[in-house]
């Protein structure tokens, strides 16, 4: 069978030392960095970016995987255990999570969220292998009106799902689309709102835009009440759950994979409405309903296995097309860049070797995961327990060195404060940053497949729909909006947010 | 009268962005929708952000909601300008010299600074700078810069 002779040649490339060591540093350096309360995967993969340029590509790109899902793995910890969620996934995680851990249980809970995320993971790693040999196929006959019909629908996807206004999350696209546009035409050769700068010609890097948006301006944000930052955590006395508390989170985990799998392709998505979508079933069917809120463990079991679930089959539209389907796929879109290769549909044909190593040391991380963060719990403690007034110096210091590693030029410094000061002045404005970091990569992509979509079908627009796949892309766009705009949906909205 | 600062302001910014981006790229060459020129698409998206910021402002003066709240404006300004000054001084003066001053006026920021352990985390993080990034990764940074007559 051709999956299984594409999973050896895989696994031949993952488990070379070399390659196996890489993983391992990944997943170790995600989840110590993720730990730290406040930092989600998109500033920790920023920040780590920087340390894999010097790696061949194979590696370099199982390393940043190992730090994606480190990375998210530190932050459900940090919210079982202190209440600080990272990143929007794991909010969800604090609801029971952190109540388990104040009743003692913290050590269930984090069993709990690492058996899960194991399963899950297996899962989704297998319906990758699965699913995105036949998508690439059928990528290849994308023309340019479907990807930008896709890029739509991706960016359409994310302002449904950001947090708060949905005019403002509207806006940070239009304002990212805008900003992906800075430096030269390709088309053209015209200098585009470079104002004469020649370190802008080739316009602004994605790491540099979000360290700035997320690394500097979380940290000025975390300066503002610094007080409200005194962090208390749960002891941990045992890790073993009770039998009862085994038998409460199988099917819990069983729910929360499936709807995190399919939830992690969609574009714009990623892990976020997963756990949420798992959460709020889990919160209707579960037997021990009532308990939700106050320390059930199918309410960290469930969002915890989605979470990771679509961590990992957010990769299937990236590995695919070429599209990320969120930041941090944005980021691992331009770390393939920066390696010389093109994402994209013929990926997976020219080199095997990458795309099955990727795949396969995916399932080796989470096995790393679970051997490591368990025994380890202690030592992540520690971390969490390093006061931020220590803390963020450290982060500034890796972001001002690494945004500089990119280019080896100052000015990717003096951009980095710029989008620090940009991202603060828009999060203090309830505009969030998430969509236009999204919105910034896919600037170029979309343009340029909009002219070329025009210059095929001689100036008529109507050729997105007329081609099949484009005009059901675009339905999905409309069908996606109407859930906001129309008022018992966008109710829900607000309610699953509110949670 | 505003009532909701938060719609107001983000509006205005939306349309200063969006009106900056029209004028520039007056000088672009638009092309048609055939042959989209330069302008063509951030023309299109200038106007989006146009639309989208007066909805924004009109929304202000209508609906109520939360005020900005206050600006963390010693942060801002200590952050923002240590790392500017890093950027700065960084080539000129060497690691040694950049990146502890970067450490220790950006730590400043915080109302619970205190010296000791600032001044410790300065001197460990610059050896761990330079021995990971300039020894281990090769990051073309100097140690001690030509200022100091190297």
């Amino acid at each position: 069978m051709d999956l299984i002779a594409n999973l050896a040649l895989g696994l031949s490339t993952a488990v070379s030392p070399g390659n196996l060591l890489y993983c391992l540093i990944g997943v170790f350096l995600g989840t110590a960095i993720g730990v730290l309360p406040g930092l989600g995967p998109t500033a920790t993969i920023a920040m780590l970016l920087p340390v894999t340029f010097a790696l061949p590509p194979i590696s370099a790109l199982i390393m940043l995987a190992g730090i994606y899902y480190g990375s998210q793995y530190g932050g459900s910890t940090t919210s079982i255990l202190v209440n600080l969620p990272g990143e929007a996934a794991s909010v969800v995680t604090t609801l029971d999570g952190y109540q388990m851990a104040k009743q003692g249980r913290a050590g269930a809970a984090l069993t709990a969220s690492a058996v899960g995320s194991f399963f899950a993971g297996t899962v989704a790693t297998f319906l990758l292998a699965l699913f995105a040999p036949p998508l690439a196929e059928a990528a290849l006959k994308f023309g340019p009106a479907d990807y930008f019909s896709l890029m739509v629908l991706g960016l359409v996807a994310s302002v449904v799902l950001a947090q708060g206004s949905l005019l403002h999350a509207i806006g940070m696209v239009v304002l990212g689309l805008g900003f992906g546009l800075i430096g030269s035409d390709v088309t053209s050769g015209v200098q585009r709102y470079t104002f004469g700068i020649p370190e802008l010609a080739d316009g602004i890097g994605f790491v540099t835009v979000a360290m700035g948006m997320f690394g500097l301006s979380e940290i000025i944000r975390n300066l503002e009440n610094e007080s409200e930052r005194s962090v208390v955590i749960a002891k941990i006395s045992s890790l073993m759950p009770t039998k009862d508390e085994w038998k409460r989170m199988i099917a819990p985990i069983l729910r929360g994979t499936v709807i995190g799998s399919a939830v992690g392709i969609l574009p714009g998505s990623g892990s976020i409405l997963g756990s949420f979508a798992a959460y709020s079933i889990e919160k209707k069917i579960s037997k021990n309903r009532a308990q939700f809120g106050k320390g059930a463990i199918e309410g960290v079991a469930a969002p915890e296995s989605a979470n990771n679930a679509g961590a990992q089959t957010s990769f299937i539209p990236m590995l695919t097309l070429g599209i990320p389907s969120n930041p941090v796929m944005a980021l691992m879109v331009g770390a393939m860049i920066i390696q010389g290769i093109q994402p994209g549909p013929s990926v997976i044909k020219e080199q095997p070797a990458l795309f099955w190593g990727i795949i396969v040391s995916m399932w080796i991380g989470n096995l790393f995961l679970i051997i490591l963060n368990l025994p380890l719990i202690g030592m992540w403690v520690k971390m969490i327990t390093i006061p931020y007034q220590h803390l963020y110096p450290a982060i500034l210091v890796f972001c001002g060195i690494g945004v500089f590693s990119l280019n080896n030029s100052t000015f990717d410094i003096y951009l980095m404060g710029l989008f620090g000061v940009l991202g603060y002045v828009f999060s203090k404005l309830g505009c969030e940053p998430a969509p236009m970091l999204l919105a910034f990569i896919l600037g170029p992509l979309m343009e340029e497949n909009l002219r070329r979509a025009m210059l095929i079908s001689r100036g008529d627009p109507m050729v997105f729909l007329r081609r099949p796949i484009s005009a059901t892309l675009l339905a999905l766009a409309v069908l996606a909006m109407c859930t906001v705009l129309i008022p018992a949906f966008s109710k829900t909205r607000e309610e699953a947010f509110k949670e | 009268m505003i009532r909701s600062a938060k719609d107001f302001w983000s509006g205005l910014l939306y349309i200063f962005f969006g009106l900056s981006a029209i004028v520039i790229a007056l000088d672009y060459g638009m092309g048609t929708a055939l042959k989209m020129g330069a302008a063509y698409f951030p023309t299109v998206l200038g106007g989006l952000l146009i639309v989208i910021g007066s909805i924004s402002v009109i929304r202000g003066f209508v609906i109520r909601g939360a005020p900005v709240g206050a600006f963390a404006i010693k942060g801002l300004l200590m952050v923002v300008g240590a790392t500017l000054l890093f950027g700065l001084t960084v080539r000129g003066a060497g690691l040694a010299i950049a990146l502890p001053v970067f450490v220790i006026l950006s730590a400043a920021a915080s109302s619970r600074f205190r010296w000791r352990p600032t001044l410790l985390m300065a001197v460990g993080l610059t050896l761990f700078c330079v021995l990971v990034f300039v020894k281990g990764l090769g990051v073309p940074l100097p140690v001690v810069g030509p200022w100091f007559g190297w």
